[in-house]
């Protein structure tokens, strides 16, 4: 194992490289809003991140990553365009896995331009590539953008719609809400009995939920019992779009395919092909990287184009290298009224100096 | 050395386990004044009894500062990641029954699943401006299950006692807590989800897995275990 020098001393060297990039080094505080990070994540962080609290500031985070204190900082009073890295402690809760840190150095590289995204994403990717040159990992690639604008296209109401949208990060959720729009999954009897409107309550109603927000559901109910399914065959070409598995140059084909019965795709498969081309300007070896469509979408996180991770090729059980992509909606949330296209990634130096270690 | 042997201080919860353990001709009794948390133990020898909150039982397994102790399969699972590592269940003792359920106001007639609770939780955020709060003391088990689930836009608040009430003075939303019968529930006209039981608990006795034990502790855990057996 690493010492914590030989730790600091190769995020120092990851930092200089990002600074020679024209990168500006920012140092977020360690404790964040509890309130931010809630109203982000919801109650899941609580799982993820030490919470603590006083009695003047109320409940406070230990920071979980930099990546929603940068993008604050930025919206707060940032240049544009603007190349940020920074490097440090981050704290995550491990109940499940003792044999997992909880706390580790990062060091990340976060680029927020409008001019050319595909530009933008290769470069974050191609740096820290070359960062971790030698090292016995496999990346892999993917673009949680295609998969939105697939949902965007489905035949079916914007209600629907907005439930797939909101569930994309939970794929269990995700798949029983497509299975039982499209008709093929049981509605449970008490749904039954109510749209045959056999449900009464004499109890008196309580709590802050009011009876229009209650009426207004089952109007809801009603209206999506009365909407026709989604066509099968949309279904199974979400499916088909979510198995897509292959090398860049196959993904793409694939997905261009793919895009024939999904035109609403078409833009975000665009996408994908203008950054495989400027991977290849940067030297990316694009015809080996693999391109995963449902990469990305298990990890909480608040990626919404661009998506890739650098695994262990020989031992699977240590946690992703380095990651990152792009969070352009993130910008929005936090940047109150404004927004600009933002993409980044981190890197743990102690698993790299270990994989060097053993190698 | 001797064996030590934890148990709910107070209550019905401390007369069943008294009660359950003379069955099985070990009596366990109070000593002293009504307030004084010491106990003596006949039937067997060197065993020590020690007079604990149920709450605390867990955290004393864990650390092994005593051998065995009765207390819900709820607190074990709610204060201990990888209880199963820490604890080991030696006998149900069938009483504490008691389940860990999620409740709505009855009222929400469009709210009978989890799957209903997620839809009316988005709704209710972007009416609100705020995520669905959910009172409970569980907080660990409830938000394990409730991820597992799939279940979005809520928020936990934290609820020592009274979680009944919470709905009704506007504090939560919903509730997630233990019931035994549903009579509280029903009458602070709550309903139980009908795929929302987080944990059926009753009151159990655990064997430390981290205790450390002398020869002749291990004999007297033998000869403890066949009695209870």
């Amino acid at each position: 194992m690493p010492t914590r020098s030989e730790t600091l001393a190769r995020a120092a060297a990851l930092r200089a490289l990002f600074e020679a990039q024209g990168a500006v080094l920012v140092e977020p505080p360690i404790l964040q809003s509890a309130e931010t990070l809630l109203d982000l994540y919801g109650e899941d962080i609580r799982a993820r991140a030490y919470v603590t609290s006083d009695a003047l500031r109320g409940e406070q985070m230990l920071r979980p990553d930099f990546t929603v204190p940068v993008v604050q900082m930025h919206m707060l009073h940032g240049a544009e365009p603007a190349r940020y890295t920074y490097s440090g402690e981050v704290f995550r809760r491990q109940e499940l896995d003792p044999g997992r840190a909880n706390e580790y150095i990062q060091v990340g590289y976060e680029v927020f331009d409008r001019e050319d995204p595909a530009a933008a994403d290769a470069e974050v990717f191609a740096l820290i590539a070359d960062a971790l040159k030698g090292l016995p990992l496999r990346a892999i690639t993917g673009d949680i953008g295609v998969l939105m604008a697939a949902v965007e296209g489905l035949q079916t109401t914007a209600r629907r719609k907005q439930a797939l949208m909101r569930h994309i990060w939970r794929p269990r959720r995700f798949r029983a809400l497509l299975e039982r729009f499209a008709g093929r999954a049981p509605l449970p009897p008490s749904r039954v009995a109510l749209l045959a409107g056999e449900v009464t309550c004499s109890a008196p109603l309580i709590g802050v939920r009011s009876g229009a927000e209650v009426e207004a559901r089952v109007t809801a109910l009603k209206d999506d019992a009365a909407a026709p399914a989604i066509p099968a065959m949309q279904v199974d070409l979400i499916q088909a779009l979510l198995d897509v598995r292959e090398t860049m140059p196959h993904a793409l084909s694939r997905l261009r395919d793919l895009a024939v019965d999904m035109p609403a795709i078409a833009g975000a498969v665009n996408r994908v092909a203008a950054r495989e081309i400027a991977l290849k300007a940067r030297g990316v070896d694009t015809a080996n990287l693999l391109f995963e469509a449902s990469y990305g979408r298990t990890t909480m996180e608040y990626y919404d184009g661009f998506v890739f991770g650098f695994r262990s090729e020989t031992r699977a059980g240590l946690p992703t290298i380095a990651s990152g992509g792009r969070y352009d909606a993130l910008t929005r949330r936090l940047g109150q009224g404004r927004e600009i296209p933002a993409v980044g990634g981190v890197m743990r130096p102690g698993l790299m100096l270990e994989l060097e270690g053993a190698q | 050395m001797t064996i030590k042997l934890g148990v709910p201080s107070k209550g019905r919860l401390m007369e069943k386990t008294f009660q359950w353990f003379g069955a099985r001709g070990i009596t366990l009794q109070r000593t002293g004044s009504d307030r004084e948390y010491a106990g003596a133990v006949e039937g067997i020898d060197d065993v020590t009894l020690m007079l604990l909150s149920a709450g605390e039982i867990p955290r004393e397994l864990a650390a092994g500062r005593i051998h065995l102790g009765v207390t819900g399969t709820d607190l074990v699972q709610e204060k201990l990641a990888l209880w199963e590592q820490l604890v080991q269940p030696v006998e149900e003792l069938q009483f504490g029954h008691a389940d860990l359920i999620i409740a709505v106001p009855q009222a929400w007639i469009d709210v009978d699943t989890l799957d209903d609770l997620d839809a009316a939780a988005a709704a209710f955020r972007a009416h609100h401006g705020f995520r669905l709060r959910i009172a409970t003391k569980y907080h660990r088990l409830v938000r394990n299950f409730l991820r597992a689930a799939g279940v979005a836009d809520y928020a936990l608040v934290d609820s020592q006692g009274a979680t009944e009430g919470t709905v009704k003075n506007e504090t939560a939303e919903a509730i997630a807590d233990i019931t035994s019968s549903g009579e509280t529930l029903r009458a602070n006209h709550l309903k139980i989800l009908s795929d929302g039981m987080i944990l059926q608990s009753q009151a159990t006795l655990w064997r430390s897995r981290t205790a450390p034990m002398e020869d002749a502790d291990r004999v007297t855990m033998a000869k403890l275990t066949e009695l209870l057996a």
